[in-house]
This record gives C-alpha cells, sequence and structure tokens, in this order.
C-alpha cells in the first residue's frame, strides 16, 4: 500500500509517497503562492500516475490547521511528524535542528523526546535570509558562495529577524565586504536558533539538519558545525531535508483513502467560500476611488527641464538604509532632476550614476549647494565632497512646509523606518522613530509581495479591489507573518491578504510607534511621506483609519532629498565644491573593516577610502578615530564618572579571601555597599568584568527565557565568567525590597532584578563553584543578618552574627556616602555647563544602565553633540510628588524624580533609556512623559537591546538637539 | 484628581466587574446585593473590547491589563449603562508586579475619554485605596469565600465530566442550574451547608452518562488571568476539552492561599506584618479546612479525583522555588506544575501575557531543572497578547498535544 503525506507550510507545499517497503517513490517541494488549497487538490491529481489505490493519506503543516478541520482529512502536527522519520530513518540523532519558511524547530531525543519551535517573538530565519539576500541584492546561492569566503563576523542581534535587519542596514551603508555580511547573518541564525530554542539544553552529539535553508545552504551548515564545535561526521543533512516532514506525515498516514474520496473532499474545499470577519473595503465605489485619485494628484510637485535650465541649482540627497533618493531644484524650487533607487548594497553607485546623468544632461549646471541627510548622510558628504549635511527630521519638515505652510504633523513611513514629527509653533516639538521592534514595515510589504510572487506595486494594487481585507494585527512584522498564515489558512485572497498588510503597516504606524489614541493627538495638517505611503492601498488605509484626509506631495518619496536641496538653497551661497564631471570620472572607493585599538570597546571600524585620498570612518562610538572633529571628550559625564568611581571601589580593598560577585542588574547600584560589607568581614570581592559581546555569548547557551530584558540575560554571562575563573563561591542574594529612599508608596526590585539569581541556580552549571543566595532585605537588620549567615554556613563559611551587623552598617554608611558623593559630582557638573552655557541631559534609565554593552556608550554620543551629561541617580533629593501611577519600584520612584528636577531647570533635558522587554518601563515612559509635558520640555525616549545601531540613536540625539537650538533662538527673538 | 466611590454612591450606582472566572464571578451579584452593591459583571467578549485596551493602554503594558480596560471602555461605550450611575471595580494585587497598576491605568483611560468623574473602586488586601473601594465586613467577607469555594468545586468537577459527557451541553446545563441554586442560596443564607451542597454537586455531576473512554490530562497554570479567563485565553478550557484532553485546573482559592501564605513567609523572611501574622495565620487554616470539605466529599464519594491538599501544593514546589519569590503568581505557579506532574498529570501548559515579568522567573525560568527532575515532562509555555495571531498558540499547544499522545503513547508500548 502507497503512503502519502503533505507539508503545507507557510510559503511552500511538499509531498511526498511512500511504497510498501517504506521507499520514498515520489517527493516534490513547490511554492504554493498562498493557494495552498488549489495546490493541494493540483498535486493529488498529479499523483495519480505514482500511486495505486487504495493508499493512506495525512497532512501537516501550519498552513493545513484550517484545512483539515474543514474537511476532517488527518493532521500530523509537524515536528511530531519530523520525530517519527527521524526515529525509522536516522535512530542514531540526538538532536534535528529544523529551519523552515518561517519555523525553527529544534528537536532533542537524547533521553525523553523534547520538541521545541521558536516562540511568538523569534523571527522567522528562511524568511529572513530571503529578507536579508534581497537587502544585499544577492541570490541565496550567491550568499552561500560568498559566506565561505569570509575574515570577519560582524556581531548581529540573533533575537530576532526585525532587529538583526537593523544591524546589518548600518553596516552596509558602511561598505562592509559581503562575504562578512553573508556569513555575519547565518551567524546570526545559529545564534537565534541556539537562544530561543535551545533554551540552556545543550546542542551535542550526533546532529540532522533539515529544511530548505540548511538544506540549500552548506554556508549555513558551517557557521552550525563551527559554532557547535562538531566533527564532520556528527552532522548529516539527508537529501530529504527538505521533505523530511512530509515524509514523517507518509509515515504517519494511517487512513486508508480512495482517490475519489480525496479529490472530492478537497474539490469541495476550494469550492467552498471562507467565513471571513466583515471589513470595510478600502472603497466602496469606482467613484470612491477616482475622487481619491483626484484630490492626490492636486499635490503634484512642479518641474522644471534641466537640460536648458541656466540659473543656480542645489541639490539633496537622502542616503536612506534600503534606497537612495536624490533631487535637484531650481531656485524657484521646481525639481529639475529626481530620483530614487534602491541601494541594491551600495547606495555610491547609485548616487554617482544620478551625477553623471546630471552632468551629461546638462554640462554647464551650474550647482551652488549640495547637502545630504539620512543614514548616510557622512558617506554621502565626504564621497562627493557636498556642502553639508542636515539632520533628517529638519529635512522633511523643510520640504513639508513647501506644500503646506500650516504643516503639523508629518509621517514619514520608509523602507524601515517609521519616522513622525510633531510641530508647534513652526519647530518640531516632538519626534518618534520606530522602535526595534516595528521597523521594517515598507520593505516587509515589499519582501511579502515577491513572497507570493508579485512584484511590489502589482500587489499594493490588489490590495485597492480587496471586498474584505484581513486584520493582520499591529505588532512587529514578524507576527504580521503569522497573521497572513492564519488568512491564507482561512483561504484569504491575494487582494485582500495586500490590502490587510497595508492597513497593518497603517496601524502600526499609528498604535504602535505613534500610540495615537485619536485624531486630535496627530493634528489638523497632516503630509504623509516616505516611499510606503506611495503605495495607494497604504494611503486610503490611513485616511480611513484616521477620518481625515491628508496631504500626499506627488514627491512623497524624494522628500528628504528635497528638503535637503531646500535646505542648501537656504544656507549655502557660493558654488558648490561637490565633484565635478571629470573628478566623478575617476571617483573609486574601497572598503576595509578593522577593530578599534583606541580604547577596550574595540569597535568594529570601516574606513572607506576614497581615489582621492579623502577617509571616512564608521563604526565608531566616539570620536578617537576622527580628527577632524571638533572633540568633546573632557564635557562632564555622570557615567563616566560613576564608571571612574567604581573602578576606585574595585582596587580599594584586599583580601586574602575573594567572593566572587557578578556586575549585573542592581550590584550596579550596591557595589559600594557589598564592596565595603565584605571588606568588614575580611573578604574581597571578585566583580566579573564590564560587559562585552563575549560576555554575553558566554552564558547565552543558559538563558531560558528570550523575551527577558538584555541586562537580565547578561546574567549568565557574568556568572559564567566567575565560574570560569574557579571562585570558590558566587554570592548573589534576592532582593523582593529595594533600599527605601522614602520617595515611593514602596520600595520593590522589579520582578526580574529581584529574582534572577533563582533563574540562575536553577539554569546554570556551577560547578566546583558555591552559589550563595539568600532572601536579604535592608528593612530588618535581625533577619538580613540570620539569612546571611545561614546561607553562608551551608556553603561552609562560619560568619559570626555581630561581625555581619557591624559589616552591614559600615556597608551601608559607604553606599550613603557615595550617593552623596555622585550629588556633589553632579552639582560640579551642572556648574561647569553653566560656566561655559552647554545644555545639559539628564541620561535617566536604569543604574545597570553603565553597563557598557546595555547603554551602547550613549552617553558619549550626548557629550559628542556638546551636551553635559548627567543621570537620575545623581539628581538632588526632590520632594516627594504624587504620581499618576502607582510608584512603588525604587528604581522608577528616581526617574520621576529627575523628571521633577529637569522641569525647574531650563537647561536640561531628559532622555530616557528603555530596556526592550522592561514591562515596568511601560508605565513609567507615560508617566515621565507626562510629567515633562505638563512643563512643556521635550520628551526622547530610546529603546536598547543587544542591537548595536547607533545610527537611529545619532539622528534622534541631533534632531533633539536641532530643537532645542531652535527654540533657543526663538525665544532670543522674543527677547 | 480622580473620582472616589463613597458610601452614599453604593445606592443608586451600578457597579461593573470585569469577569475572570466564568462560574465563580455569577455568585457575586447576589453576595454584593446583600450588603447593597449592585453588581454587574462583564461576560462580553468580542474584537472591539481589543481593540479599545489597545487605544487605551500603553501596547506593551500586559494584556490582562489591555483586556480589561478594553472591556470597561467597550462597556461604558455600549450605551447600555447611565454613565452618571456606574462605577467600575478592579482588581489591585500591590505586589511588586505592574500589575498594580492596573487602577491607575484604568483611571488614566477614563480621563483620555472625559469620564473621569466615574468613579473607580479597588478590590484589594493590601490596604491601597483606602478611601475608594468596598466596605468589607465579616460577612459579606465569608460570603465571597463561600462564592470562590463553590466556584472551584463546581469547575473542578466540570472538567472531569464536561470532555467525557454522553450528551452534549449536558454538564453545562446541570452546572446552570446548581449555580442559579446558589444563587438563590447567598440570598436566603441557605450558602453555609457546604457539606450538603458538595454531596449534592457530586451526586448531580455523578449522575450525567459519561463515556469511559480514557482522555490524557492536561494542566493549564499560569499568570491568574490568562489562566482562567476565557477571554484571557481564548476558550483554552474549550479547546482542550473540544481537542479529547481533559483540562485540570486548580481552584482560586489556591491564590488566595499563596496570597496570605505570603504575608507569614513576609514575617519569616523580615519581621514585617508582626501585628497581623496571627490573623493571616487564622486565615490560613480556615480556608484550608473549607477546602478539606469538599476535598473529602470527593474522596469519600470516589467518582472523582480530588483536588490537592495546598500544603501539597507547597511542599511540592520547595526543592525548585524559594518560597520568597512573591511577585505575580510567584512560587505558587511552580509548585502548581511540580504538584501536577507528581499527581501524573505531565502534560502542562503554562499561559502568560506576552512578556510577564515574573513568569521569566517562575515558568520559563523553571522548567529546565523541572525537567531535570521530571524527563517525561511536556511543558508547554504560551504567550497571548493582542495580535500574536492564533494560529501560533494554536500551533505550540497542538505540538503540545502531539507530545502528550506521543508519550502516552510510548508508555503503553514499555
Amino acid at each position: 500500500m502507497y503512503h502519502i503525506g503533505f507539508d503545507i507550510g507557510s510559503t511552500t507545499i511538499k509531498a511526498v509517497v511512500l511504497d510498501d517497503e517504506n521507499n520514498i517513490c515520489y517527493r516534490s517541494y513547490e511554492r504554493h503562492k498562498a493557494q495552498a488549497r488549489q495546490k493541494a487538490l493540483d498535486k493529488i491529481i498529479e499523483l495519480r500516475k505514482f500511486t495505486k489505490e487504495p493508499f493512506t493519506f495525512a497532512i501537516s503543516g501550519s498552513g493545513a490547521i484550517g484545512l483539515c478541520e474543514q474537511s476532517g482529512l488527518p493532521f500530523v502536527q509537524e515536528v511530531f511528524a519530523s520525530a517519527v522519520a527521524t526515529k525509522k530513518f536516522f535512530p542514531e540523532t540526538d538532536c534535528a535542528i529544523e529551519l523552515g519558511g518561517e519555523d525553527a524547530k529544534i528537536l532533542f531525543f537524547r533521553g525523553s523526546i523534547e520538541q521545541r519551535m521558536n516562540s511568538t517573538c523569534a523571527g522567522g530565519t528562511g524568511a529572513f535570509i530571503d529578507q536579508m539576500a534581497q537587502l544585499l541584492n544577492m541570490s541565496l546561492e550567491e550568499m552561500n558562495e560568498a559566506s565561505l569566503h569570509y575574515h570577519r563576523i560582524y556581531p548581529i542581534a540573533s533575537r530576532c529577524g526585525v532587529f538583526a535587519k537593523s544591524d546589518i542596514q548600518p553596516l552596509i551603508n558602511q561598505g562592509v565586504d559581503k562575504a562578512d555580511l553573508c556569513a555575519s547573518i547565518f551567524q546570526a541564525v545559529v545564534g537565534q536558533t541556539i537562544t530561543s530554542l535551545a533554551q540552556g539544553r545543550k546542542i551535542e552529539g550526533n546532529l540532522l539538519f533539515l529544511g530548505g535553508p540548511l538544506y540549500f545552504l552548506s554556508g549555513l551548515r558551517k557557521r552550525f558545525q563551527e559554532t557547535l564545535k562538531l566533527e564532520d561526521e556528527q552532522i548529516n543533512c539527508p537529501d530529504t531535508a527538505i521533505h523530511y516532514v512530509a515524509l514523517g506525515t507518509a509515515l504517519c498516514a494511517d487512513q486508508e483513502f480512495t482517490r475519489e474520496s480525496i479529490e472530492g473532499t478537497l474539490e469541495e474545499l476550494v469550492n467552498t467560500p471562507v467565513e471571513m470577519s466583515e471589513s470595510k473595503p478600502l472603497f466602496e465605489t469606482k467613484a470612491d476611488y477616482d475622487a481619491f485619485v483626484a484630490r492626490h494628484q492636486s499635490h503634484d510637485a512642479k518641474y522644471a527641464d534641466l537640460k536648458s535650465y541656466t540659473g543656480k541649482a542645489y541639490l539633496g540627497v537622502d542616503s536612506g538604509s534600503t534606497t537612495t533618493k536624490l533631487a535637484l531644484i531650481a531656485e524657484n524650487g521646481d525639481i529639475l532632476y529626481d530620483s530614487y533607487s534602491s541601494n541594491k548594497g551600495n547606495p555610491l553607485d547609485v548616487v554617482l550614476h544620478d551625477l553623471k546623468t546630471i552632468y551629461d544632461t546638462n554640462p554647464d549646471i551650474r550647482i551652488y549647494g549640495a547637502y545630504s541627510t539620512g543614514y548616510g548622510e557622512e558617506l554621502m558628504r565626504t564621497a562627493f565632497h557636498l556642502d553639508g549635511g542636515v539632520v533628517e527630521t529638519l529635512a522633511h519638515y523643510t520640504a513639508a512646509k513647501k506644500f503646506n505652510p500650516d504643516v503639523d504633523y508629518i509621517l514619514d513611513i520608509g523602507g524601515q523606518d517609521i519616522k513622525c514629527f510633531k510641530i508647534k509653533d513652526g519647530h518640531i516639538d516632538d519626534i518618534v522613530l520606530n522602535e526595534a521592534c516595528s521597523s521594517g514595515c515598507g520593505s516587509f510589504i515589499e519582501t511579502f509581495a515577491n513572497s507570493l510572487g508579485y512584484d511590489a506595486k502589482e500587489f499594493a494594487k490588489l490590495g485597492l479591489k480587496s471586498k474584505h481585507p484581513v486584520d493582520l494585527g499591529t505588532r512587529c512584522t514578524v507576527f504580521m507573518n503569522s497573521g497572513v498564515k492564519q488568512a491564507q489558512k482561512n483561504g484569504a485572497t491575494v487582494e485582500d491578504i495586500s490590502a490587510g498588510l497595508c492597513r497593518s503597516v497603517v496601524k502600526n504606524a499609528l498604535y504602535k510607534v505613534i500610540r495615537a489614541r485619536n485624531k486630535d493627538d496627530i493634528g489638523k495638517h497632516i503630509v504623509v511621506q516616505g516611499g510606503t505611503f506611495q503605495n495607494d492601498s497604504v494611503l486610503r488605509s490611513f485616511e480611513q483609519e484616521l477620518d481625515l484626509e491628508v496631504i500626499r506631495p506627488s514627491i512623497a518619496h524624494l522628500m528628504g532629498a528635497y528638503g535637503a536641496a531646500l535646505y542648501a538653497q537656504k544656507l549655502h551661497r557660493t558654488p558648490s565644491a561637490i565633484l565635478n564631471r571629470e573628478q566623478l570620472e575617476n571617483f573609486s572607493h574601497t572598503a576595509r573593516s578593522v577593530a578599534c585599538q583606541g580604547c577596550s570597546n574595540h569597535c568594529s571600524l570601516t574606513i572607506n577610502t576614497f581615489n582621492d585620498g579623502t577617509r571616512l570612518i564608521a563604526g565608531n562610538k566616539c570620536d578617537k578615530m576622527i580628527v577632524t572633529k571638533s572633540r568633546h571628550e573632557d564635557l562632564p559625564d555622570m557615567y563616566k564618572i560613576k564608571t571612574q568611581m567604581f573602578e576606585d571601589i574595585k582596587k580599594k580593598y584586599h583580601h586574602e579571601k575573594k567572593i566572587g560577585m557578578p556586575l549585573v542588574l542592581n550590584n550596579y547600584d550596591l557595589l559600594p555597599f557589598w564592596s565595603r560589607f565584605f571588606d568588614s568581614l575580611g573578604y574581597e570581592i571578585i566583580w566579573s568584568k564590564p560587559s562585552t559581546q563575549e560576555t554575553y555569548q558566554r552564558g547565552q547557551q543558559t538563558i531560558p527565557s528570550d523575551t527577558a530584558c538584555f541586562p537580565a540575560k547578561l546574567v549568565h554571562g557574568h556568572i559564567q565568567e566567575l565560574i570560569d575563573q574557579k571562585v570558590d563561591y558566587i554570592f548573589y542574594p534576592c532582593m523582593t525590597y529595594n533600599v527605601d529612599e522614602k520617595q515611593s508608596q514602596n520600595h520593590y526590585n522589579c520582578p526580574v532584578v529581584a529574582y534572577y539569581p533563582q533563574v540562575i541556580e536553577n539554569n546554570m552549571d556551577m560547578e566546583e563553584t558555591k552559589f550563595v543566595s539568600p532572601f536579604l532585605s535592608f528593612d530588618d537588620e535581625k533577619t538580613f543578618v540570620k539569612a546571611f549567615c545561614l546561607h553562608f554556613e551551608k556553603a561552609g563559611i562560619k560568619f559570626r552574627k555581630h561581625d555581619v551587623q557591624i559589616a552591614l552598617h559600615a556597608g551601608a554608611n559607604d553606599y550613603k556616602l557615595f550617593h552623596e558623593q555622585l550629588r556633589l559630582k553632579h552639582q560640579d557638573a551642572v556648574l561647569y555647563a553653566r560656566e561655559h552655557n552647554l545644555p545639559m541631559a539628564v541620561l535617566c534609565g536604569r543604574p545597570y544602565h553603565l553597563d557598557p554593552l546595555v547603554n551602547h556608550q550613549i552617553h558619549q554620543l550626548l557629550t559628542q553633540l556638546g551636551f553635559v551629561v548627567l543621570s537620575e541617580e545623581s539628581v538632588p533629593r526632590q520632594q516627594p510628588h504624587t504620581t499618576n501611577v502607582l510608584n512603588q519600584w525604587t528604581y522608577h520612584a528616581r526617574l520621576y524624580q529627575a523628571a521633577h528636577y529637569v522641569c525647574e531647570n531650563d537647561d536640561m533635558h531628559l532622555i530616557q533609556l528603555v530596556s526592550f522587554g522592561c514591562g515596568i518601563d511601560a508605565v513609567t515612559t507615560d508617566e515621565v512623559k507626562e510629567i515633562l509635558k505638563a512643563s512643556g520640555k521635550f520628551y526622547t525616549q530610546i529603546k536598547i537591546d543587544e542591537v548595536d545601531n547607533l545610527g537611529a540613536v545619532r539622528i534622534r540625539l541631533r534632531s533633539l538637539k536641532g530643537a532645542i537650538e531652535q527654540q533657543k533662538e526663538e525665544e532670543q527673538h522674543v527677547h | 484628581m480622580y473620582t472616589k466611590f463613597t458610601s452614599d454612591m453604593k445606592a443608586d450606582h451600578l457597579i461593573l466587574v470585569p469577569s475572570m472566572l466564568p462560574i465563580h464571578f455569577k455568585f457575586f451579584k447576589p453576595i454584593f446585593e446583600k450588603n447593597g452593591y449592585h453588581i454587574e459583571v462583564l461576560d462580553t467578549d468580542n474584537d472591539n473590547i481589543r481593540e479599545e485596551g489597545l487605544a487605551h493602554v500603553h501596547n506593551d503594558m500586559c494584556y490582562p491589563a489591555l483586556l480589561v480596560i478594553g472591556q470597561f471602555i467597550d462597556a461604558l461605550k455600549s450605551g447600555k449603562y447611565d454613565l452618571d450611575h456606574v462605577a467600575l471595580a478592579i482588581t489591585q494585587t500591590g505586589g511588586g508586579c505592574r500589575a498594580s497598576n492596573y487602577l491607575s491605568l484604568l483611571r488614566k483611560a477614563l480621563e483620555r475619554e472625559g469620564w473621569d468623574y466615574i468613579p473607580v473602586l479597588s478590590l484589594n488586601f493590601s490596604g491601597l485605596e483606602k478611601d475608594s473601594g468596598v466596605e468589607m465586613d465579616l460577612p459579606l467577607i465569608m460570603r465571597t469565600i463561600y462564592g470562590a469555594l463553590y466556584g472551584d468545586a463546581l469547575m473542578w468537577l466540570k472538567n472531569q465530566v464536561m470532555p467525557y459527557e454522553v450528551h452534549k451541553g449536558e454538564t453545562m446545563r446541570v452546572i446552570d442550574e446548581m449555580v442559579d441554586e446558589l444563587m438563590v442560596s447567598f440570598e436566603n443564607g441557605g450558602y453555609r451547608k457546604s457539606k450538603k451542597i458538595y454531596r449534592d454537586m457530586i451526586d448531580r455531576m455523578k449522575a450525567i452518562e459519561r463515556t469511559k473512554e480514557p482522555k490524557i490530562r492536561v494542566g493549564i497554570v499560569g499568570e491568574i488571568y490568562m489562566k482562567y479567563s476565557p477571554l484571557g485565553n481564548q476558550h483554552l478550557e474549550d479547546y482542550l476539552m473540544q481537542e479529547g484532553f481533559e483540562p485540570v485546573l486548580s481552584g482560586v482559592m489556591d491564590f488566595v492561599l499563596y496570597s496570605i501564605e505570603n504575608g507569614l513567609i513576609d514575617y519569616k523572611y523580615y519581621h514585617m506584618h508582626s501585628k497581623s501574622w496571627g490573623i493571616y495565620q487564622i486565615a490560613k487554616d480556615v480556608v484550608m479546612r473549607m477546602q478539606k470539605t469538599f476535598r473529602d466529599a470527593v474522596k469519600q464519594d470516589g467518582t472523582f479525583v480530588a483536588p490537592d491538599d495546598f500544603s501539597e501544593v507547597i511542599r511540592a514546589g520547595r526543592p525548585f522555588i524559594d518560597p520568597g519569590v512573591k511577585m505575580g503568581e510567584g512560587w505558587l505557579l511552580t509548585s502548581e506544575v511540580v504538584s501536577l506532574i507528581q499527581s501524573g498529570v505531565t502534560n502542562v501548559i503554562m499561559c502568560q501575557p506576552f512578556g510577564c515579568l515574573p513568569n521569566h522567573i517562575v515558568a520559563k525560568g523553571m522548567t529546565h531543572k523541572i525537567k531535570q527532575e521530571y524527563p517525561n515532562a511536556n511543558i508547554a509555555p504560551i504567550d497571548f497578547d493582542p495580535s500574536a495571531s492564533h494560529v501560533n498558540q494554536e500551533n505550540r499547544i497542538r505540538l503540545m498535544m502531539a507530545n502528550a499522545k506521543l508519550n502516552a503513547r510510548m508508555q503503553e508500548q514499555n
């Protein structure tokens, strides 16, 4: 008897036919282009040629659940199918890794079978590699080939595809070698599999690689092999790797069918109209559509002929993350030349080509100013000798004003970024950029269109015809992928998916990024722009969602470049220094990556060298390597000061006997306490070193929850470091309660800070080291001493209660002194700032944001911009204020204090660092913002994670600085 | 300034309460009516609730906050209620978890709609919001406890009968009947005869015709709202039954005992509550004795599996987690998982809101060690959030179920 197994995934359908002896007599692997049901029917009909009746049949895969529910056909869970196939064909396997279009799965066979799939948060891996390939403009084969010849691996966030993408983008912009990029991308996939899937269980023994990406990409397998340190004979990627689930399904199939019954059932399914929740179409009637088109045509920009133009011209270049935009304008603002091109991995070539075209069309063109903006602003400026750069927020505002002088809101959705600026009284009042988690919105539509076999424009047009757009939710693209899966499962049409995706992009922007509650939150005169709004379905969804008519200039996609050109016109009065035709001819450029030796951070730098000898160094976090820029290294910086104070304390005490402690989370606050405390008891603390990427990787394998905040996940690495040093004891107490600073209703730690030692204890192998972790609270001396002594006694050290009591007081005293000192330094910094008339930034977060790997040296970025940097910890004690939220955490109460303090000081500005995944900051950010808003202050929030993408942060901070300066100028006008 | 709920509002204000446990919350109406409070439990379930939640609450806030606040706003916008005579009640745990902020988030949401005149009541035992709560007198407290116990008992029995019922819908019909009768008993005082009531429950559930076909039992633990609320966990109990499993959920009184136990632990660890310590001890004893009445009745009858003694639950968790972990569901969640496994329920679903902080510790953080100790444990953490589409969760639950079946089959073979 024949056995047929189908595996219907998110993008593909796989089929396997087995004969009596379980020999494979047919297999196939095809894309179904969202037509899963039809394809399944076609396949069954095709199989007439290969099978005899009766046969058994079963289906597996995420795309099959709905199908089986409706039809009653037997369903086999996909991981289960893989497990069965492995037991049958490769019984010696210890572990199987299967990467699919969007799923990542891991199976452990040793002991009881354990199966894991990627959690809701982790991005799809196959789809992710596809996306990256497109970003690099390479085919998968090329990527694979290139990856084998890499020299260097760059750290790329391994948590979810979207984050990884924002890590890769700057590398591409910096011109990093493609071979290195490809290998780094594969390495990210490996990292993701290890953290989000293995979750503390070691991947070892004999490994089976399954699924398309692993089967087709030997480079990816190589990364796995090297990372997991496996011998050649330990790994196996069978030729059935891509059909594996279907194979297992065929093995599991035990229900007999006749051809007629299956074909009948499937045919019926294809013809059944699917029940859908009613949703409003984008356009009810043709007339609606025509009115819409006519209205938007009225916002067309004017063009003039480049060839015959004799006046002064101004050039703007907007070097974005995925596209490069260029505009050349005449004195009256008419556009002489414009272009919008995909970077294809090398934005310099794009601009080079455009400039040549301009010179070729009009060799006598007189360019009187050329400015660049966007991610690649510096690269463009240096490469082509442009006259200046402008922060993109300002460029967009300048352009939008040209279309509506009253504009009070600009929303720009580009390939990867969402930017919104609120304008009040002629200056930028608020800036919202998308956080790492919801980026990729525009390019997502494109990628998705391609994966369904459509061209992006064609796909967008389909949405206009949709009768029932599907609801795909408002989270990051990874979730949308699953939403589409769901819709496909329900049999939604491509039209409905297209419209649904567009609506999601809009909702994402409104509810996730801007977090608008009603239209008054947005504004009355809205200008929308960016490539994504070129898509009429997106535009229409936006107007529908807000119930407002908005302006989309015909050059919506060029606004940054147009604004930069206008800016050049405003600021530049002499002929531009831009390369002339001849210089362009000789233009060439090489990129080389090095590790900076300037300090212990060893940032990875890219050195771009141009044919005229000009060099541009990108990727640096500080100014050390760049001599041309003015140096602000020496401005007071409380983050630097506190780090130095910590270093001093660490060197202060010396004893024979040592105790290891991780420098993580609340220990960034309590270090002065514990140092003196143990000194008093005759012990020296061996603190784990400040985090590096290596620290993180060291403990990565034991992290049980990949959605915990980055500072928490780092703890594993620190503990591992101490274990590897073979310290005898690691002391890391659980602290439900924090130090009571009498500024809040209660003085809790957050659950993660309070109880992370419990996670460590249960997930890490301590080897020879003893882990001492009592529950301690500073509120009650007696129980503190008792618990401390008890736990150490169990570990083999006997302390006398009285000694501990004395140590407790000594530690508390030093802790108090430390904070007083911080406040003194704070006051010095304020004095310095006022003497030199410098703006001050109160960089707020948690004590552990002092960790260099956590804060990404944002404080240095601020000093580079000319800010004196203060911290929330060093803010002098304020009068307690009432809050609108329950104020019961010590660290968080400091935030509210800092906010009030900033309100009282005109020359201070608050910037809040928020760790991704910090649930409590969902409460604090709103409250801090409200406190600041009540006093007319800017609120700037920066979300941080393991992603090291300072590009966006820099824009953010530069815009803030621009806004502050603008505000200042206006105030001077008034007086 | 927000509006407080004053005692003169009792007479003419309708208090809305978001539902969490479908059976238990039905008793609220008669229980509180007796003290002059007019209560309506919101058991609405529609997409607009999620939409309103997303629009009114920070999207990174926990999912239950979003649902509960969304449910309120949805109800207030429905036109069913006279906004001048309506009040909202919400629970506050007062612990170190951000869930304690639901109340202030609700007030913020109301303010945004211009409804700051609508009073919000806090239901808590931590002394928060003393001037805007329900005045709990002893009879009211006792009635509430009885309500919760009966709810627990009905839920416990329902899950052992419904998956096996021969006539579809019969179990729910019987449950509804009993709920109606109990509601009357809260009005006329008959609710105190617990022994008789339990025996009656068991007899009537027993009388329902059931199949003998064995089914795999699947435990549900998790963040309290996600564990119980069908709105939150997308009708997980029903789904499991529909797929041929028997769901196992411990009662909500265990959570109450957990809260009381935390008071005792606070005293032991930090010498907190030195004055109220004795009361906690008494409360614990009383509640445990009341639970025992039901357990004994079930055991005596012998038809159904009896719930675990809470002291057993406490003991089960000790080797894995320190009782000092008390934020969110704290040590209770870990203990429940272990005690389920020990009583043979090796398949466990952990329901949590996406990004729930305590669950990093007590749920995902503990599975590694639990699995080391019990290799055949099949634990599936499921994250729920407003837009993670249903298929993802469903697929994960399916994986758990497939695993459960695989394990059952392996055991048969051995």
